[in-house]
């Protein structure tokens, strides 16, 4: 008579119940309730950003346009003519250009202005709410707001040139091809900069004292000590205002179209977004732009990784 | 396993689109053109045409009760033609709007999202016999019109009379029929320091911007001429150089402005000139004593000869309509003998119907202000009703811009390049 021993049995049911439970935990993983509190989030990611991204890509590939939903179009596929009409435009090469005319003049002024300000800012003693606000106000401000302070100080019988008397540029500012861009460049610069100072504030609280006094023990000066000490602790936060100011710049699209109406003096102040507005939703080509798009996505990610490469350093 | 839930991530989202993309078919709705039931309408959002709006709901609900129409003003966005073009894709886009810009009439038609009015039996007659030769230009390439010619802005040129005696000149009958006696008049006016601009034509690089400086010119100057005619640009010419010249000279003597103007200038009185239609009548009202001419041309052309701009507003019945054939009867009745009056009383501005000035006498008589655009909407040029139609404008824009406004690139170079262009994009479909 063959009896099964307990220890047996148990070790049994044990065997096939870790079987079990790993399968899930292979499928799962460790926290599967995890998983199901971030699916409401992963499904508007889907539905919100990769839906549209892959579907851009799929309309930049086709010969696309919007059209009634019962109506009989067709859309045939014609491969990568639409970045054939999109690099032989000289309006795209204008656009690009201008934008990175653009980041040249914003991305390393926020870096630089926003990690200066923080830094006297965590110094300041007095008023310092006041200084707080009075940075970050611009940035809720709206943009349509700001644009008309921006208009009356830059036209043509604007504050700054009658200030400048004789030395005021001709033609002006805002209809100037050279200095359409830097002018709308400043602009961005000053009205970004309260979120970026944000950054860098809450980045400095986390450099250690220690070695502020070591610092100043060893002898160096102010400035020794900011670049030997604040910069290198604030690395984390530069890259990431590095990343965001190249993101947000390389989709400018709000400023050239309020400052310059629709693409300032001959394109001078075009950007890709702009074209894009431009060619999907007025000129009935989404095709076109979807491949600005694509191309634009291409590029800010290119620069995103190099960046990443020379300023993030070991950090993932 | 990370990897692997982002691969089968994409691989979703992936499905999902091209599960979506894949669509398209599907019969399109003209069979039913006899439908009958309650109707959704579109109206502008100006206080005039809201106006006129709700008295014409009104009167056609009372005798209809069975077929009520339902109006709303237009929704707000940043054109209005986008947001047409928006409620075609949706697929609820309203039985009429009365707002259809004609140079957007292309792009609905070829999204699908646009009835053919000639396949009402009695469309074509209707429109022909109340618009009579201003129809023509409003019909497709096709032959078919795709919306009913409503209303039109003809434009004239607004002159400020305080301005011109202080500069010197006759108020009341100023020389300003040719180019030349134009650019004398504007040279007077700036340099005696009557006004900062002579006119100034918003010089920004919206494609719809053309229609206010160099079009109403180019109608005149050509008798009629649109900027394409049977599929090939037509402004590649003498008469296309000479209206160029001409504004060029403006910009370059300081008598127009380059820069644009936050603002109404005229209103202002930062100029003295401005080029509108007679919805500017009621919109300067006393602010500024004001008198109109019509546009010059080079050689000088009896007023009652001259052409324009018209700047017209038609109404588009879409597919998206469950009741068409109620939609074509209100469609008729907005239209109508005693609503295109309306129409005049209340906003002003001149419905395309033939004679105007003939069929509404009382209302010309007590408006003479109106008299001469009532006139004047006998004698207009309608943007050309192609495919790709704002393309080509917004391309004629950019090279106007670079080469009229800035000056940096001649004017033969800038009208045969964009002549080119605008050929190969209305040829493109």
């Amino acid at each position: 008579m063959v009896t099964v021993s307990p220890e047996a049995s148990t070790t049994g049911r044990r065997d096939a119940q870790d079987a079990r439970s790993s399968r899930r935990r292979r499928l799962l993983g460790q926290n599967p309730l995890g998983l199901l509190l971030s699916t409401p989030y992963l499904i508007f990611i889907g539905v919100v950003f990769a839906y549209p991204m892959i579907f851009a890509v799929w309309m930049s590939l086709h010969d696309y346009f919007f059209s009634a939903p019962g109506a009989d179009v067709e859309r045939e596929f014609v491969g990568l003519d639409n970045f054939v009409a999109v690099a032989t435009d000289p309006a795209v090469w204008r656009s690009f250009l201008n934008v990175g005319v653009f980041l040249v003049i914003n991305v390393p002024l926020t870096v630089v202005l926003s990690m200066l300000l923080a830094a006297a800012l965590n110094k300041a003693v007095h008023a310092r709410v006041f200084l707080r606000v009075s940075f970050y106000v611009p940035y809720v401000s709206a943009s349509v707001a700001l644009v008309a302070i921006w208009l009356f100080l830059f036209s043509g019988p604007g504050l700054v040139n009658q200030i400048l008397g004789p030395l005021a540029p001709s033609p002006s500012w805002l209809i100037n091809p050279f200095l359409a861009m830097p002018v709308i460049a400043l602009f961005v610069t000053w009205k970004g900069m309260g979120f970026y100072i944000l950054l860098y504030l809450a980045a400095l609280q986390n450099v250690p004292k220690e070695l502020y006094e070591s610092a100043s023990t060893d002898g160096a000066g102010a400035v020794r000590t900011f670049f030997s000490v604040t910069v290198p602790g604030v690395r984390p936060a530069t890259l990431l205002v590095l990343l965001l100011a190249t993101i947000t710049g390389a989709n400018l699209f709000t400023e050239p179209y309020l400052l310059t109406n629709g693409g300032g003096p001959n394109g001078a102040s075009t950007s890709p977004v702009l074209l894009m507005y431009q060619k999907g939703l007025e000129q009935g080509n989404p095709d076109v732009a979807a491949a600005i798009g694509v191309i634009l996505v291409i590029l800010v990610l290119t620069i995103a990784l190099i960046q990443r490469r020379l300023v993030g350093g070991d950090e993932s | 396993m990370q990897r692997r839930m982002i691969a089968a991530a994409f691989v979703a989202a992936g499905a999902l689109t091209l599960t979506a993309c894949g669509g398209g078919g599907g019969g399109g709705g003209e069979g039913d053109l006899e439908a009958r039931g309650d109707i959704t309408i579109w109206y502008s959002n100006n206080a005039a045409e809201i106006a006129w709006g709700q008295q014409m709901v009104d009167a056609w609900n009372a005798d209809h009760p069975d077929e009520q129409v339902k109006a709303q003003e237009i929704p707000a966005g940043n054109s209005s033609e986008e947001v047409i073009a928006a409620a075609i894709t949706a697929g609820n886009a309203p039985c009429l709007i009365f707002n259809t810009a004609p140079a957007a009439v292309p792009q609905f038609q070829k999204a699908g999202g646009l009835v053919s009015l000639s396949s009402f039996e009695d469309g074509d007659a209707y429109i022909e016999e109340r618009s009579a030769g201003n129809a023509a230009q409003y019909a497709s390439a096709d032959g078919e019109f795709y919306q009913m010619p409503w209303k039109s802005n003809p434009v004239m040129i607004f002159y400020n009379k305080a301005m011109f005696t202080a500069a010197g000149l006759d108020p009341e009958a100023p020389a300003l029929s040719t180019y030349d006696e134009f650019l004398e008049t504007s040279r007077t006016l700036t340099e005696s320091g009557a006004a900062p601009y002579a006119i100034y034509p918003a010089p920004s690089s919206e494609f719809y911007q053309s229609w206010f400086d160099y079009y109403p010119l180019y109608g005149a100057e050509t008798g009629g001429t649109l900027l394409v005619e049977d599929g090939e640009a037509t402004f590649d010419s003498a008469a296309g150089e000479t209206v160029a010249e001409f504004w060029a000279t403006m910009y370059e003597e300081g008598l127009s402005g380059q820069e644009p103007y936050q603002g109404d200038s005229f209103v202002d009185g930062n100029s003295a000139m401005t080029i509108a239609g007679p919805w500017a009548i009621d919109y300067f009202g006393e602010t500024v004593d004001w008198g109109t001419v019509p546009v010059p041309t080079s050689a000088g052309t009896a007023p009652e000869e001259t052409y324009t701009f018209g700047d017209a507003k038609n109404i588009g019945l879409f597919t998206a309509c469950k009741a068409k054939g109620t939609a074509w009867d209100v469609l008729k009745f907005a239209t109508s003998e005693e609503q295109d009056g309306q129409l005049l009383n209340i906003t002003g501005q001149m419905p395309l119907r033939q004679d105007l000035t003939g069929t509404y006498p009382d209302f010309f008589a007590a408006n003479p202000a109106h008299e001469q655009f009532g006139d004047q909407a006998g004698r207009v040029v309608e943007v050309p009703n192609v495919a790709n139609s704002i393309e080509v404008w917004q391309t004629f824009r950019d090279g106007y811009s670079r080469s009229v406004i800035f000056g940096e690139v001649d004017i033969p170079t800038f009208l045969s390049d964009t002549a080119a262009a605008v050929d190969a994009l209305v040829s493109k479909g």
